[in-house]
């Protein structure tokens, strides 16, 4: 990548970009929250079945 | 659409959910299964028909990250995000239209090549960027977006099937569920595309911290070596060899997970069901998954040479006392297996990061793309291996655990010439490294100043 820096900026993170960050992590953990407790019921079937 | 430079102060825990939502998109592509019932019904179809979207997706992905992966590196995450989401989701439309007119080819043109390619370039687009931002813990940031590939199924899985029971299992249903999965997925990869950005070239002007940031990183160092020039060093094919072992032992228990458990103790006063059989599969699913990330943040700790040596050398250990002692204890089969498949999940996040170790940050996407056509054979090559003799052996006259024996024999070989392969990874040689001429170097840092602040 020719005109991409290859190292990440010293300047500190802004804190205003935490409910932002909170965002991003709660978009991406909601549905993988969902499917880890569907994959538990599935693994209860070892189990009980 | 130009580099997405990022900001002063842009925090770099925003780039894991950026690759995370991309990457539990397209790892639906494990899911598909869940359509292959309704469409063979709804169609008429064989099972061999209906596998066919999910294997040319599958050979779609290995050929684009292949072969796009210098394209991803020059054009920068984002517009390789952009092409991925595009590609991924009309892949579903075009299959919503398919279904909707009773025309198959239009679902395995849909879904097969046109999401294939978003298959390739979604799972190659976020790499070379988090080791990037994260050059102090490679393994960990890779470990978390192939992590997603592996839980993208874990959603889609039941998402798709309650969607299928809503709109009924015929080709109009079939057709609102591939329409609703285009466009849900189109927003939900947006978000990658909206908040990836590469890190910006540290300025003279840029403030230095009084006192070491908690984000700061230290500076990345070492070989940088493209893309073209990897493939032409030992090291890349001993690092194929090593991803190729290691995939096809992992696939060789994932692909035939429950029929193999429950043959395994189909003569035991303990049968296995087959409801408890599924209950197998998921939880293979979930050592896969936190195989990705926990064996990926491991290796910065311990080194990734070091961590390969326990995915193959450990793992051939396990298929051991499977094949000996399997059939006389269900918890040890299924903790023999749940490491096997933590390795095989293990193996595919941790490589970039060896990748990056041994070629540098300079083409490391690129160069995965290339590495992952393993992938590719590893995927034939595993389930034809255990399928092969499992058949072969039934044909014999055996039954139970002993239609097993010779593939995991086999198994234990291929996980030894893995091991003896990552043995011989040495640093590359210098005259591999890529030295940027005066001029280029010159053009690339008044490139990124002018990005960073644009006149």
């Amino acid at each position: 990548m020719t005109s991409e820096a290859s190292v990440p900026s010293s300047t500190p993170p802004d804190r205003r970009r935490v409910p932002l960050i909170l965002f991003a992590w709660l978009w991406v953990g909601a549905p993988l929250a969902y499917g880890l407790y569907e994959l538990v019921l599935k693994v209860r079937q070892l189990f009980t079945g | 659409m130009s580099m997405p430079i990022a900001p002063p102060g842009w925090s770099r825990w925003l780039v894991p959910p950026a690759a995370l939502s991309v990457h539990l998109s397209i790892g639906q592509a494990y899911a598909w299964s869940v359509f292959k019932p309704p469409l063979e019904s709804a169609l008429d179809l064989t099972g061999t028909q209906s596998a066919l979207p999910f294997q040319l997706g599958i050979v779609m992905l290995g050929l684009s990250a292949a072969f796009g992966g210098r394209w991803v590196e020059r054009n920068g995450p984002r517009r390789a995000m952009t092409v991925a989401l595009v590609c991924f989701s009309s892949g579903f439309l075009i299959s919503a239209l398919g279904a909707a007119t009773g025309q198959y080819w239009l679902i395995v043109l849909g879904y097969g090549f046109v999401g294939g390619i978003g298959l390739g370039i979604g799972y190659i687009s976020p790499v070379s960027t988090l080791i990037k931002w994260f050059p102090d813990r490679p393994g960990m940031a890779t470990g978390i977006a192939i992590m997603g590939f592996g839980g993208g199924a874990l959603i889609a899985s039941p998402w798709s099937t309650q969607m299928l029971d809503s709109f009924g299992r015929d080709g109009h249903g079939i057709a609102l569920a591939f329409l609703v999965h285009g466009l849900v997925y189109a927003v939900f990869m947006s978000l990658g595309v909206l908040l990836i950005r590469v890190p910006r070239a540290p300025l003279a002007a840029d403030p230095l911290p009084a006192a070491p940031a908690a984000e700061s990183v230290r500076t990345d160092t070492g070989p940088q070596v493209s893309a073209n020039s990897a493939i032409r060093t030992p090291q890349f094919w001993c690092l194929w060899v090593v991803l190729c072992m290691n995939v096809t032992a992992g696939i060789g228990i994932l692909e035939k997970a429950a029929p193999m458990i429950t043959d395994f103790f189909s003569g035991t006063s303990a049968p296995v069901s087959v409801s408890a059989a599924a209950g197998f599969v998921a939880l293979l699913s979930a050592a896969n998954m936190a195989g990705r990330i926990g064996w990926s943040s491991t290796s910065d700790l311990i080194g990734r040479k070091n961590v390969y040596r326990v995915y193959l050398g450990v793992g051939a250990l396990m298929y051991l006392l499977i094949a000996w002692f399997g059939d006389t204890s269900k918890p040890l089969f299924v903790i023999c297996a749940l490491v096997i498949l933590s390795f095989y999940g293990g193996g595919f996040a941790t490589v970039p990061a060896y990748l990056k170790d041994l070629f540098g940050t300079y083409e490391v996407g690129a160069i995965h793309g290339r590495l992952l056509t393993a992938w590719s054979l590893a995927g034939v090559l595993g389930p034809l291996i255990v399928n092969r003799v499992a058949d072969a052996q039934k044909e014999a006259g055996k039954s139970g655990a002993t239609l097993y024996g010779l593939s995991f024999t086999i198994m234990i070989g291929l996980l030894v010439v893995g091991f003896v392969a990552n043995e011989l990874i040495r640093p590359v040689h210098p005259r591999h490294h890529h030295i940027p001429s005066p001029r280029k170097a010159a053009d690339d840092e008044r490139s990124v100043r002018t990005e960073q602040h644009p006149a």
